[in-house]
C-alpha cells in the first residue's frame, strides 16, 4: 500500500522537472499546434483531393485517381498553361514598375520638405481603398463607352481605346490598376529601409565626387539590398495571388477568351463554377508549389550573394 | 515550489482551455437544435437580391406575427449566393432552412447531391394552397427524378425592348419579324450618330440565356430529342451568326465582351441604343425614371419571328426549397407556403415580378400594373414559350461557357461556324461525360 504513495511523487516530481525544463516548450504548444493544424488539415485536404476525381460534391462519393490529374492539368494547354502564363506576366509587369516607381517616390520622399506629411497621406490613398471598391471604379473608369479614360484621351484627339474590353489590352489595364493599388506598398517598405540608413557613407561618396546616380547606384542601393528583396517577397507573393481586381473588372473565367485568367482566377472557376473540385485541388497545389520554389529562389539567391 | 506552481498554472491553464472549449461546442450544439419543437424559434431564409425578396421582407412582421417563428433573412447577389450554397451545402450546414435557387442553373446539381428535400407530400397536402395552380413548364423544372424539390417562385419571359421615338423618327413600325429587326436596327445607326441600333448581353456565359430565345425562333436549340448536341446545326450555326452580326455590325461602337444585364441595360437605359433584348422581369429598370433616361419611351414587344416563328424562353428563373440537413423542415415549409400562397404571388405580381401561379396571369388585376404593350409581349411569350433558357444539365456553368464561346466570336466578327462546330465537339464532350 505504501508503493504507489510513494511512487507517485517520484513520477510527479519527475514529470514536474520535465516541464519545468522545457516550459518555453510547453506553454508555446497549444498555440503552435493550434497553427500547425491550421495550416497542415486544409494543406493535406487538398493534396488529397487532388488525388480523387471528386465533382459536384466534396461528401459525395469520389475514387482515388492517382496522379492522372496531374497529368491532365499538365496536357492542358487551353486554360492551365495560358493562365500559368498571364500568372507571370501579370506578377513581373506590376512588380517591375512596383520596384522602380516605388524606389523613385521614396527617395523623393526621403529628406524631409514642405507639406511632407500631405503628400505621404496622398499617395497611401490607395493602399487603403478595398480592392473590390477599387476593381469597380476602374471598371466605370475604362468603360470603352462611357467611362471617362476614353473622355480624356478624346480631349487630346486620340481615338477610344478598348481598355478591359480588348483581348490584348485587359492584362495591361490590369497590370496598371495593380501598380496603382500597391506602388504606395513599396514606398512604404523602401522608406524604412532607407530612413534606417546612416548618412556617412552617402557623405564620404559626396566628397570623393561621385554625382547623386553614382551616389544611388553605389552606395544607398547595395545598402538597401535586404530592404528590396523584402518588398520583392512581399508583393511577389501578393501579386501572384491577386483575385480581387480580376475578378471584380472582369468577372468568372477572366472574360469571355479568359484574357485575364490567372491561375488563382482559373482555380476559382474550376471549383466554384464547374464543382471539379479533384482538379481545382491540383491547380491549387501547382500554384502552391510555384510559389514556394519562387520564394526559395529570391530568398536562396541572397543568402548565397552574402 | 517555483516548480510547482508553474504546474500549477499549466494545469489550471489547461481546464480553462478546456473548459472553455467544452462551452462554445455547447453554445454551437444549441444553436443547431434550435426550432426542433415544431418552429417556434428562428427560421433561417437565404435569398437573392430581387424585387420578389424586396415585397417578401415587408410583408414578414405578418408572418411572424401569425406563426409564431422569428425569420432571420440573409440576403446576397446571385454569384454570391451560389458561392454561399457551394460552401455551406458542401460542408452539410443545417444553418439554412429555406433557400431561394435557380431552378435551371443549378437544380439538377443541389438535388443529384441529396441537397434539396423531397417536398412531394407537402405540396399536395393543402388544396386550399393548390399545387395545380402552378404552371407545367416551372413544376417541371423544380421536379427532379419524379419528386417536387422546389416551389417556382418567379418566372422570366424574353421580350423586345425598344425606344418609341427613335422608331417614329425613322418612321419605321415595331419589327416582327428577326429581317425586320436587323434592317431597323442598321438604319437607326446609320441615322443617329453615337446611338446603337442594338445592344445585349455579350459575356459568353451571360448571353447564352439571352441568345436562347433567338436560337429558338431560328429553329434550333442545345440539344436534340436523341440528347446528342444540335449547337452545330445549319439553324444553330445561324442563329450565332445572327445574334453576333446585330451586336458587331449595329451595336455600340466599341462593343465589350463582358457584358451581363447590368451594363447592356445601362447602355439602353442611357439612350444609347434603339432595341434591346432581355428578361421581362427586369424592365422596371427601364420604366423607372429614377434609373432610366428613357423611361417616357421605351415599349415592349414579343421577340421577333425568325423562320420558326417568335419562340421565346418562358423558364422559372427562381423556387424556393428546403435543405435537406435543415433540422426546421416544418417551419420551413410554413415560410414556403405563405410566401408562395395565390395572395402572396398577386401581391408580389403587381410589384412587378412575373409569378408562377396560372391564376395570377387569368387574374386583370394581376397585369394591370404593368404597361400594356409588356402585358401583351409576355402573353405571346407564355403561349409559344420554350421551358428552358440554358442547357439542361448538370454542369450548367461549364456547358454555359462552351455554348457561349460561338456567340462571344460572332460579337467579336471572328468565324462562327468554326467556333459551333469546335464548341459543338466540347459540348458533347460534356454531354458523354455526364451520362
Amino acid at each position: 500500500m505504501t508503493a504507489p504513495v510513494t511512487a507517485r511523487p517520484t513520477a510527479w516530481r519527475s514529470y514536474s522537472n520535465w516541464a519545468n525544463r522545457h516550459r518555453k516548450w510547453l506553454f508555446a504548444a497549444p498555440a503552435m499546434i493550434f497553427t500547425g493544424l491550421l495550416i497542415a488539415v486544409p494543406l493535406v485536404w487538398t493534396i488529397y483531393l487532388s488525388l480523387t476525381d471528386a465533382e459536384g460534391s466534396v461528401r459525395a462519393p469520389s475514387d482515388f485517381v492517382g496522379l492522372s490529374n496531374y497529368l491532365e492539368v499538365f496536357s492542358d494547354f487551353n486554360r492551365f498553361w495560358p493562365a500559368v502564363g498571364r500568372t507571370f506576366i501579370f506578377t513581373g509587369g506590376a512588380l517591375a514598375v512596383e520596384l522602380v516607381l516605388g524606389m523613385v517616390i521614396a527617395l523623393l520622399l526621403w529628406r524631409p520638405f514642405r507639406g511632407e506629411r500631405w503628400v505621404r497621406v496622398a499617395i497611401l490613398l490607395p493602399l487603403v481603398a478595398t480592392p473590390v471598391a477599387v476593381g469597380m471604379m476602374w471598371r466605370l473608369i475604362f468603360d470603352p463607352n462611357i467611362g471617362f479614360a476614353n473622355q480624356l484621351l478624346g480631349w487630346f484627339g486620340i481615338p477610344d481605346q478598348p481598355w478591359l474590353s480588348g483581348t490584348d489590352t485587359a492584362l495591361p489595364t490590369l497590370i496598371f490598376v495593380d501598380i496603382w493599388q500597391w506602388t504606395p506598398m513599396v514606398v512604404l517598405i523602401l522608406l524604412a529601409g532607407l530612413t534606417s540608413l546612416s548618412d556617412e557613407p552617402d557623405e564620404a561618396a559626396r566628397i570623393d565626387g561621385a554625382n547623386s546616380w553614382q551616389r544611388f547606384w553605389y552606395v544607398t542601393l547595395p545598402l538597401l539590398r535586404s530592404t528590396v528583396v523584402v518588398a520583392i517577397v512581399l508583393r511577389g507573393i501578393d501579386a501572384l495571388k491577386t483575385f480581387d481586381i480580376l475578378y471584380a473588372t472582369k468577372g468568372k473565367g477572366g472574360g469571355s477568351f479568359h484574357e485575364v485568367e490567372t491561375l488563382n482566377v482559373y482555380a476559382y472557376g474550376l471549383s466554384f463554377d464547374y464543382n471539379d473540385y479533384g482538379i481545382a485541388s491540383t491547380v491549387l497545389i501547382l500554384f502552391f508549389l510555384l510559389i514556394i520554389v519562387l520564394m526559395w529562389a529570391v530568398t536562396y539567391r541572397r543568402k548565397a550573394n552574402r | 515550489m517555483k516548480r510547482h506552481s508553474v504546474v500549477k498554472v499549466a494545469a489550471v491553464a489547461a481546464a480553462t482551455f478546456l473548459a472553455a472549449g467544452a462551452l462554445t461546442s455547447c453554445s454551437a450544439g444549441g444553436g443547431g437544435d434550435n426550432g426542433g419543437d415544431g418552429g417556434s424559434k428562428t427560421l433561417r431564409v437565404t435569398l437573392a437580391n430581387h424585387v420578389w425578396t424586396d415585397t417578401i421582407k415587408s410583408k414578414l412582421p405578418e408572418f411572424e406575427k401569425e406563426t409564431g417563428i422569428k425569420v432571420d433573412v440573409s440576403q446576397y447577389g446571385e454569384d454570391q449566393l451560389s458561392d454561399q450554397y457551394n460552401v455551406k451545402l458542401n460542408a452539410g450546414t443545417d444553418e439554412i432552412d429555406v433557400m431561394m435557387y435557380r431552378p435551371l442553373q443549378e437544380g439538377k446539381l443541389f438535388a443529384k447531391n441529396g441537397y434539396l428535400t423531397d417536398l412531394t407530400d407537402r405540396v399536395t397536402s393543402n388544396s386550399d394552397w393548390n399545387w395545380d395552380d402552378f404552371q407545367d413548364g416551372p413544376v417541371g423544372a423544380t421536379t427532379f427524378e419524379d419528386k417536387v424539390v422546389g416551389v417556382p417562385i418567379i418566372t422570366e419571359q424574353e421580350v423586345l425592348y425598344y425606344r418609341k421615338d427613335l422608331l417614329e423618327k425613322a418612321g419605321l413600325e415595331v419589327p416582327k419579324t428577326m429581317d425586320e429587326l436587323e434592317a431597323a436596327a442598321k438604319k437607326i445607326k446609320e441615322t443617329n450618330p453615337g446611338i446603337a441600333g442594338f445592344v445585349a448581353r455579350t459575356e459568353k456565359s451571360a448571353a447564352v440565356t439571352q441568345f436562347s430565345s433567338f436560337l429558338y425562333s431560328f429553329g434550333g436549340d442545345f440539344i436534340g430529342e436523341d440528347g446528342k448536341s444540335t449547337i452545330n446545326t445549319p439553324e444553330a450555326k445561324k442563329a450565332y451568326a445572327f445574334y453576333g452580326k446585330l451586336i458587331h455590325d449595329y451595336g455600340p461602337a466599341n462593343v465589350s465582351t463582358d457584358m451581363s444585364w447590368p451594363e447592356a441595360m445601362a447602355i439602353f437605359t442611357q439612350g444609347k441604343s434603339a432595341f434591346y433584348t432581355e428578361a421581362d422581369s427586369l424592365y422596371a429598370n427601364a420604366t423607372d425614371p429614377a434609373k432610366s433616361k428613357v423611361s417616357d419611351t421605351v415599349g415592349f414587344a414579343p421577340i421577333p419571328a425568325g423562320p420558326a416563328g417568335s419562340k421565346a424562353y418562358n423558364v422559372p428563373s427562381w423556387a424556393l426549397g428546403v435543405n435537406d440537413a435543415s433540422n426546421n423542415k416544418d417551419a420551413a415549409w410554413k415560410f414556403i407556403e405563405w410566401a408562395t400562397s395565390p395572395d402572396m404571388t398577386l401581391e408580389i405580381q403587381k410589384a412587378g415580378v412575373p409569378g408562377a401561379r396560372q391564376s395570377v396571369w387569368e387574374n386583370p388585376e394581376g397585369t394591370a400594373t404593368y404597361p400594356e404593350d409588356l402585358a401583351k409581349a409576355i402573353a405571346v411569350s407564355t403561349k409559344n414559350g420554350v421551358g428552358h433558357d440554358r442547357p439542361l444539365v448538370i454542369k450548367v456553368p461549364e456547358a454555359r461557357e462552351i455554348v457561349g464561346t460561338p456567340i462571344v466570336t460572332a460579337i467579336t466578327g471572328g468565324d462562327t461556324d468554326a467556333a459551333a462546330a469546335k464548341a459543338d465537339k466540347a459540348f458533347q464532350q460534356l454531354l458523354d461525360d455526364e451520362k
